[in-house]
């Protein structure tokens, strides 16, 4: 019972969000609903007794990916709302729903899978915590996987401090005729 | 009770959102925000595959997702920066500078 309400309530929040992520002409309004969509999303993982995965989304994703695009809207005029010019919209409704339509058909099909469940790969152990269970099978079986994934982290890393911190120190939204005004009056005083 | 069928299903949906919005918007800031609704999407998928065949390997995927995903946000930030600096706008009709 606990589990189904709270599915239900985490689903429709969840796409209502996104859909104002998607819809939304201001930045700010879509930022936000997309960290609160990502809470949520956790909340799923949560459910699913994917605990690790869960706090790793809270952490990863409405932590440092959020920070991150919001430091990066400090660059870019946030306040004001963005002109698009949408050509077709008709059309992308349509191919949007259809591709909709198609997944939600081949999601639910009964799934015939006795095989599958047979054959788990890394099983969940009984009496184990999840996040005891995911470091043992990542140290182990992912161990290569992981280690490139940090290599992976550290390259983005120097790529983001290279194309982010050339010129920092000129302004990019104010123009800069304006700080010429401020230096000017600091030399008349 | 909810089954696996639920999970894939509201995942679709997400995903289906985020297919939209790439598809319908020309920010580029936009567009990397329905990049992340689908790969949400797919995490919930992974997730609840995890869940229900009691197996580890989906959240082992999901975690490599969200790595990728926090890497091509640094670099995609990164690029969107030195973008702006150039043109002044983010809006992919002024980015067409390869027209023939």
């Amino acid at each position: 019972m606990y589990e189904i309400v709270a599915f239900y309530l985490f689903s429709a929040l969840t796409i209502g969000l996104f859909l104002v992520t998607v819809m939304s002409k201001n930045v700010l309004y879509a930022m936000t609903s997309l960290a609160a969509g990502m809470v949520l999303i956790s909340g799923f993982f949560f459910i699913l007794g994917a605990d690790f995965l869960g706090v790793v989304q809270l952490i990863v994703y409405v932590g440092a990916i959020m920070a991150l695009y919001s430091f990066a809207m400090m660059f870019f005029d946030a306040t004001r709302d963005i002109k698009e010019k949408n050509t077709s919209n008709g059309l992308v409704f349509l191919l949007g729903g259809l591709s909709a339509l198609v997944l939600v058909l081949m999601f639910a099909a009964p799934i015939h899978s006795e095989a599958i469940a047979a054959a788990a790969l890394y099983p969940m152990h009984e009496g184990v915590g999840n996040a005891q269970d995911v470091g043992i099978v990542l140290f182990t079986k992912y161990l290569i996987p992981f280690e490139v994934a940090a290599v992976m982290l550290l390259v983005a890393m120097i790529a983001g401090i290279i194309l982010a911190g050339k010129k920092m120190d000129t302004s990019l939204t104010e123009d800069m005729t304006a700080d010429d005004e401020i230096l000017v009056v600091k030399d008349e005083k | 009770m909810i089954g696996l069928s639920h999970y894939l299903i509201v995942s679709a949906l997400i995903f289906s959102i985020g297919l939209v919005g790439v598809l319908r918007r020309r920010n580029l800031l936009m567009l990397f925000f329905a990049t992340e609704v689908m790969l949400n999407a797919v995490n919930i998928a992974f997730a609840a595959i995890s869940h229900y065949y009691n197996d580890l390997t989906g959240q082992m995927f999901a975690f490599f997702v969200i790595a990728i995903a926090a890497s091509e946000v640094a670099v995609g930030l990164g690029i969107l920066i030195v973008l702006y600096k150039k043109h002044g706008s983010l809006d992919l009709d002024d980015l067409a500078n390869m027209r023939g």
